[in-house]
């Protein structure tokens, strides 16, 4: 099986913390992959080395054998790594629509000239981002808020309004950094239905952080336990779930006494 | 009805002034919003701005004057001033702010004090310390409308200032660099992540806000003709209090408290003697700001407010 995504002996510290060591991935094409841990073992850090945000100081990292280690932030998003955050990273007093159009960026190819004499070239892209923008805003079921802020917005809905963004830059791979953090139990259900509709539409490999193992182990076909920056077990979700280590790691030693 | 007419002539005086400092501030704004620093260089880059136009100016006329229309010729000037001032524009961004992307906000800011003084050096040494005269573009007419006096360059000077501001208006919400301007002064993070590259978008931030600040360098040339190197220091201080009033980051606050700027300053020259202007004037200004800290159109909260 050919890797969309290959990771490789990836090592990083944050001064004289060992952040992350060793570690290593591989994502086939369709892929869905998860990555549990705990809080603090270095998940986050994992998705802000391989999207740019940091450089990884030793290891390599290549998207279809290319590779795109030590590349802008920018230029790794337009081979085709998109991304959620934990946190959202919405643009307050931006409204839905202009999120959604504003993620075909790099798909738009008018220049400045194109812009100003407003050519048909250049409308007719504009056009196709809208159609596109307003399909993607369907699928998320956001498209009732296409105008409103996203402030305004439910917490599930700027969370859809997130994950369009990201698929919006048409990604190979998907990163979504715990898609379901702060959901009530509606919108998760919900969350689990879009996100299979997702990888079923668009054909894109899924890698995904977090924390409630019913997602997880519904979701993902291959699952990866990180633990103060290494893996400690990775394979199908039901080797995972009654791995003892990795219940060690959740649960804290079991006293067999 | 005399005090009508007086209040009118007056506003029409603040309206041209206030044009001055909003379309100034503006690229003050737009900088804020892009990178959360203030370029303190936009006032030097509005005094090259005027020479350049100077330049420009002077060249034209030599060659076209009586071949062509005297608005064609003015309209020539102020496209080539445009195109080449954005170069300065690009050149600060790249040559002064840069190097410094990922360094403390402080150190960022007092390049562009550094890159102002060079420019007023430059220029002095360039050029030397008389004082230039600005060619005017246009002959000056009069009119007289309901006991109200306006000149066709105050007229212009007003009206080419809104439709800036309309086109800037357009390009920031309609095209995607707009958009990507926008977004960044919400999110810096997530930008890059949809394949913008911030070594586009400020370069080109930059570039515009040189671009408007060089318009209003030609204008104010046509308005009061005479150049000198220090020229941009005390307006470009005015135009950056207006960027603060308007709230940090607001390209609609910046052009309006330009405005309100303008219209205090001449409101208060009418009640009080000339010399007073300023110390009224800003005072009302300090009194504003300890009513509204964040201006008139600041964000409530921002992940960016680090200066």
């Amino acid at each position: 099986m050919s890797a969309l995504l290959n990771v490789k002996n990836m090592t990083h510290y944050f001064g004289g913390l060992r952040a992350v060591h060793n570690y290593n991935l591989n994502i086939a094409p369709r892929q869905i992959t998860g990555l549990i841990g705990p809080n603090g073992a270095g998940k986050t850090t994992i998705f802000n080395l391989i999207t740019g945000i940091y450089t990884p100081a030793q290891g390599t990292i290549t998207l279809e054998n290319e590779n795109i280690k030590g590349l802008e932030t920018n230029e790794i998003a337009a081979k085709g790594v998109g991304r959620t955050f934990q946190n959202l990273a919405l643009w307050r007093h931006i409204n839905v629509l202009d999120h959604i159009k504003m993620a075909h960026y790099s798909q738009l190819a008018y220049g400045l000239f194109g812009s100003f004499f407003n050519t048909p070239a250049c409308r007719r892209e504009e056009t196709r981002v809208e159609e596109n923008s307003y399909r993607l805003l369907e699928l998320f079921n956001i498209k009732q808020h296409a105008n409103q802020l996203v402030t305004s917005l439910p917490y599930g809905a700027q969370r859809r309004v997130e994950m369009a963004r990201a698929m919006a830059i048409n990604p190979k791979v998907l990163f979504l950094d715990e898609p379901t953090a702060g959901m009530t139990p509606d919108e998760l259900v919900q969350m689990i239905k879009i996100i299979k509709q997702v990888h079923k539409d668009f054909k894109v490999a899924i890698f995904l952080i977090e924390h409630r193992m019913k997602f997880v182990m519904d979701l993902c076909q291959h699952i990866q336990t990180l633990v103060f920056g290494e893996i400690i077990a990775q394979g199908p979700p039901e080797k995972i779930q009654n791995n003892p280590a990795v219940i060690e790691a959740y649960l804290g030693k079991e006293d067999l006494t | 009805m005399e005090l009508l007419q007086y209040i009118l002539q007056n506003l029409i005086n603040a309206a041209e002034r206030g044009s001055f400092y909003a379309v100034i501030s503006i690229g003050y704004s737009m900088v804020y919003g892009v990178l959360m620093l203030f370029n303190f260089a936009h006032g030097d880059i509005f005094m090259v701005g005027a020479y350049i136009g100077f330049g420009i100016a002077t060249l034209f006329i030599g060659i076209f004057a009586g071949l062509l229309p005297a608005p064609l010729i003015f309209l020539a000037t102020v496209v080539t001033t445009m195109f080449l001032v954005s170069w300065v524009g690009v050149f600060v961004e790249v040559a002064g702010y840069r190097p410094l992307r990922n360094a403390p906000r402080a150190s960022a800011a007092i390049t562009g004090l550094m890159i102002g003084i060079i420019f007023e050096t430059g220029v002095l040494i360039l050029l030397g310390a008389t004082r230039l005269s600005f060619p005017p573009l246009m002959k000056s007419v009069t009119y007289h409308v309901g006991g109200i006096y306006i000149t066709n360059v105050k007229a212009m000077i007003i009206i080419i200032s809104l439709l800036l501001m309309v086109a800037l208006h357009a390009f920031i919400q309609k095209t995607k660099w707009g958009m990507a301007m926008r977004a960044m002064s919400y999110d810096f993070l997530a930008v890059p992540l949809m394949g913008v590259s911030i070594n586009t978008i400020a370069p080109l931030t930059f570039a515009m806000g040189a671009g408007l600040a060089s318009v209003a360098g030609i204008l104010y040339g046509q308005a009061y003709p005479i150049l000198d190197p220090y020229m941009g220091v005390i307006i470009g201080w005015k135009a950056f209090v207006a960027a603060i009033l308007g709230g940090r980051g607001s390209i609609k606050g910046a052009a309006f408290a330009g405005y309100l700027l303008g219209f205090i300053e001449i409101f208060v020259a009418t009640i009080f003697p000339s010399t007073l202007r300023d110390l009224i004037a800003y005072s009302i200004i300090l009194i504003i700001l300890s009513f509204k800290p964040r201006g008139f159109f600041g964000m409530e909260h921002s992940t960016k407010l680090r200066l």
